[in-house]
């Protein structure tokens, strides 16, 4: 469950840095598995094939999620010309085993048929010990009235 | 003594802490400490005698790998950290 502002937020990182990859992290309370802070990473390689952040950056980024009491519970990047489904060399580098990874495919801006409001891929996935799951998105309006589960729904509702 | 912050996927090793202690002069040395106590860690972290390349190891705030990778000093003051990389890419 993810909300649409965070996802909005995202995909204009996307598109933004396409024809790179972009990336970035979604930080949570910890515990909570709910994403809350967006926090756009300079993709160090700079590339259209690779991203990778910054080996500083990455430092600053879990010392500061640390001093919050903050997990990463969205980590994000873009493909730019293939679909948003993990790659082999996304799956080796995977090592965040309660993080949603998230893929948001860029191709269609290659397509001069598609305009900026066409729909981004945006999917998500556990990827544990090298296993990709994929997993459904929920996107809500607010984390408030959404429920985590049928057990929250009272039985006379 | 060094604290050494574990990243959460290699907290297995050390029966869920976040944070543990070593000594030893290098990096190197506080991996062969590690190990001692908190056995699979050292194969998590070196492949044929060099850092692995998923794995960033911070002696307090400096990258290892541009001060000198597991010959890098480790003071008793020092705190290594140890965070996997994140990266990626299309193919």
């Amino acid at each position: 469950m993810i909300r649409r502002d965070l996802v909005d937020e995202i995909v204009a990182h996307a598109r933004r840095d396409h024809p790179d990859e972009a990336c970035g992290v979604i930080a949570g309370p910890e515990g909570s598995d709910r994403p809350e802070r967006f926090i756009p990473m300079l993709n160090a390689a700079r590339s259209p094939t690779f991203y990778e952040f910054d080996s500083g950056d990455l430092l600053r980024l879990y010392r500061d999620m640390d001093a919050r009491d903050e997990v990463p519970v969205v980590i994000y990047h873009s493909h730019t010309a293939t679909e948003a489904y993990p790659s082999r060399t996304d799956i080796s580098y995977a090592s965040e085993p309660f993080a949603h990874y998230v893929l948001v495919s860029t191709r269609s801006q290659n397509d001069e048929a598609s305009g900026p409001g066409d729909e981004a891929e945006f999917r998500s996935y556990r990827i544990v010990d090298g296993v990709v799951t994929e997993e459904q998105v929920e996107v809500v309006e607010t984390y408030m009235f959404a429920h985590t589960g049928a057990d929250d729904v009272p039985d006379n509702a | 003594m060094a604290t050494v912050s574990i990243p959460t996927i290699l907290r297995t090793h050390t029966g869920g802490e976040k944070a543990v202690e070593a000594t030893g002069g290098t990096v190197g040395e506080v991996i062969e400490d590690l190990e001692s106590r908190h056995s699979g860690l050292k194969n998590r972290l070196i492949t044929d005698g060099a850092l692995h390349r998923f794995v960033n190891i911070y002696v307090d705030d400096e990258d290892v790998r541009f001060a000198g990778g597991l010959d890098a000093p480790v003071k008793d003051t020092s705190t290594v950290t140890i965070l996997p990389a994140v990266a990626g890419g299309m193919r």
